[in-house]
């Protein structure tokens, strides 16, 4: 857990899109802390929330979306959600930086990869020409490119996917931010080369003693690089724990879904358990719990009662009644959303 | 609707995993033989070509009835062009192609559409494989009509029993693409496919698109639908995890040749290639405690269009006697390790291409008369496990 004063503090943090089929609330009360020096898991499925969380720290947000009032945004001690778009501006880049995950996308296919890096230091911290160039390369060794000096001098499109991202790293680390958010940073890569940008992530976050926060779908990912991971369903973080606890015990039902339909090696089953039915949409969270339909213990009190965090044990939370009613778990019974289904019987 | 169920795939014989039978027909449904599927690069004034790609280069395997071969590699291997291929969906350059005594490069284009009843293809992206101005029920029974196997009412009876047999509910039939999840839109995908009363079906990447949970309902239901109609897939993947988890027989390509081919559980269990080392040891595993000896290859996979001499995986490769031998000899499949004497017939045989991993028929003499210095020796590291 966080020492005494934790680098990036939120609460309640909600943002919500206008759209045709209503107000969408995409991040709906989310609260967590990310120490110094600590690398966190942000994990979830397509459409839980956490890039949109991840957008909202950087207050990247735009129309038809906006951060409610009421959202607390702190990073260093410092509220966010109070600074003008111009100091806002120097927050990014210079204090919390992102990795996104297709490269391509993040950088300009019509400048060198040199000269891209080189305007970070120059416009965030009005490096010389000569200094910003010796900058970039200084940052392309860091990022364990070979003959950083020529690469300097390549296009993007010149580079393989490995290498772009590894560009994108080094642009992220050219002001020494506190944070590094990374939101699926190995996705769009190779499995050989998600192994090399994960090294990689976590050497440069050891010898710059920054922050991490590591946003993914793949709790493998998390697993070989977080100490602390939190779980997001439908808006909402729905259990955190270290990252130890999550695997060896995880308490809410949609984690341990989760756990259980991944394909591992190594572990061959018959068949992979499967989570019925699908999330919600964001304009329609069901009252109560948000993965009742889906879950194989649901019972009354989950429709009546949104489920608060409950403490499981050190650093655990887990949005789920099972933490007062733990005899439930016991007698698992068919999903609502898997009655009359194939999956019905596939349960465990 | 009960979990549990007739284990179609391998039927382990007590304790050895090697002497495993496999259940089915022994004459191979698809056969490949030295497939080669060559792209030119064209460029200069004229666009006359200056090189080619050799995407696919000499790639031979079978699949067996009901079987699943899954061909797995990193992008750019070879692994799709290998599958399209095979459907014809691109000309090979050379090689032969037979699809139940059929040579399906010779065909002409009626015989050829006659032949698509057997084969169909699954594609990665449901997203941008299904036409977004047809509804579902138009999707699905397109095929059926093309071929004359249904129409008017009965295909239409077709048509809802499909949806059903793929988990989607009827009224889903007269939505469009657009109205569908991820997961959805790939059991329609798979439901044209089936449309026809395929044989063979070549999979490429069918859930690589989809979330972790959806992914596990996409994977049981081609599991269940195998199990029912005896299909044969190609499954080509780029998740190892996946790949264990449906295969009969995996191959693993590299720069668009086979590296290595052999039941799934012995490829898993003891993978004899440096690249497939590498590849498994790369996959994360979703528990911390787990030991882990990481091989993290260095640099990237190198351009098709200009393949290192020798072993094409020998620049980043981490076997302990590599050496400039392997710049030298193009390794072939040969047969490893102890397990080929117990019991593995020609279609589980474990073959691996390095001339470095023992017994290889390019002997230690021959390799230190070519420059090597190293001797070849076995060399199997312990690999992350969960």
């Amino acid at each position: 857990m966080p020492q005494s004063q934790p680098l990036l503090e939120l609460r309640n943090l909600r943002t919500t899109f206008s759209t045709d089929a209503g107000e969408a609330r995409a991040v709906d009360g989310v609260s967590f802390d990310v120490g110094a020096s600590e690398t966190v898991g942000l994990v979830g499925e397509s459409g839980c929330g956490k890039s949109v969380t991840a957008l909202s720290i950087l207050r990247l947000i735009q129309a038809p979306g906006r951060i409610e009032s009421g959202s607390e945004i702190r990073l260093e001690g410092r509220d966010l959600m109070s600074l003008s778009e111009r100091e806002m501006r120097d927050v990014r880049g210079n204090r919390v930086a992102m990795v996104w995950q297709e490269p391509l996308s993040a950088l300009n296919p019509v400048f060198t990869v040199g000269d891209q890096i080189a305007e970070v230091a120059r416009v965030h911290a009005s490096a010389s020409r000569a200094d910003a160039k010796a900058k970039a390369i200084e940052m392309l060794r860091l990022v364990g490119i070979a003959a950083p000096e020529e690469r300097a001098d390549d296009y993007p499109h010149q580079l393989s996917g490995g290498m772009r991202q590894r560009v994108v790293i080094a642009m992220a680390l050219v002001m020494s931010p506190s944070l590094l958010i990374a939101d699926e940073p190995t996705t769009a890569l190779d499995v050989t080369i998600q192994a090399q940008i994960l090294e990689l992530l976590r050497d440069v976050q050891q010898r710059m003693g920054m922050s991490v926060l590591l946003i993914t779908h793949d709790l493998g990912v998390v697993a070989e690089t977080a100490s602390r991971v939190m779980v997001m369903y439908a808006g909402e973080v729905v259990e955190e724990a270290p990252v130890r606890d999550i695997f060896a015990a995880a308490h809410h039902p949609y984690t341990e879904g989760l756990l259980r339909a991944m394909p591992r090696v190594g572990a061959i089953r018959e068949r992979l358990t499967v989570i019925p039915g699908s999330v919600p949409p964001p304009t329609a969270w069901p009252a109560g719990c948000r993965f009742r339909d889906r879950c194989p213990y649901s019972w009354e009190r989950c429709e009546r009662e949104h489920p608060p965090l409950y403490q499981i044990g050190a650093g655990h939370v887990s949005r789920c009644h099972l933490a007062v009613e733990p005899q439930r778990r016991a007698q698992p019974h068919v999903p609502l959303a898997a009655v009359g289904t194939a999956d019905a019987g596939a349960q465990r | 609707m009960s979990a549990a169920e007739p284990n179609v795939r391998l039927q382990p014989e007590s304790g050895s995993r090697g002497g495993m039978t496999l259940v089915g027909d022994d004459k191979p449904l698809l056969s490949v033989r030295d497939l080669a599927v060559h792209f030119p690069v064209r460029g200069g004034f004229f666009g006359r070509a200056k090189g080619a790609v050799r995407a696919v280069d000499g790639v031979n395997f079978d699949v067996y009835p009901g079987e699943t071969l899954a061909l797995v590699g990193e992008s750019g291997c070879g692994k799709t062009t290998t599958g399209r291929a095979v459907l014809r969906l691109v000309e090979a350059t050379s090689g032969s192609i037979t699809f139940d005594g059929v040579d399906v490069r010779t065909l002409g284009s009626e015989a050829l559409r006659k032949l698509r009843r057997q084969m169909q293809i699954v594609f990665q992206d449901p997203f941008s494989s299904l036409n977004p101005r047809m509804t579902i029920a138009s999707t699905v029974r397109e095929g059926l009509v093309i071929h004359h196997l249904a129409e008017g009412a009965a295909a239409d009876e077709r048509v809802l029993r499909l949806l059903d047999e793929v988990g989607l509910r009827r009224e889903y039939a007269s939505r469009y693409p657009h109205e569908l999840s991820g997961g959805q839109r790939q059991r329609v995908g798979i439901a044209r496919a089936l449309a026809v009363e395929p044989r063979f079906l070549v999979c490429d990447e069918p859930v690589s698109a989809l979330d972790v949970s959806v992914q596990a309902q996409v994977i049981n239901l081609l599991q269940d639908l195998q199990r029912d109609r005896g299909l044969a897939y190609l499954f080509i993947a780029h998740d190892l995890s996946v790949v264990e988890h449906i295969a009969d027989r995996v191959a693993v390509m590299y720069l668009g040749k086979i590296v290595e081919t052999a039941a799934a559980e012995v490829l898993y269990r003891e993978p004899l290639m440096p690249y497939t080392q590498a590849l498994l040891s790369a996959v994360p595993v979703p528990d911390p405690a787990a030991k882990k000896q990481r091989i993290v290859l260095q640099g990237d996979v190198p351009s098709p269009a200009n393949p290192p001499s020798g072993c094409v995986f020998h620049p980043r490769c981490h076997h302990p006697a590599r050496d400039a031998a392997c710049a030298r000899f193009v390794p072939l499949l040969e047969q490893k390790g102890e397990l080929s004497a117990s019991g593995q017939s020609e279609r589980t045989t474990h073959l691996v291409a390095c001339i470095k991993q023992p017994p290889t028929a390019i002997s230690w003499e021959e390799q230190r008369a070519a420059g090597g210095t190293k001797a070849p020796v076995l060399y199997v590291p312990v690999l992350p496990t969960s």
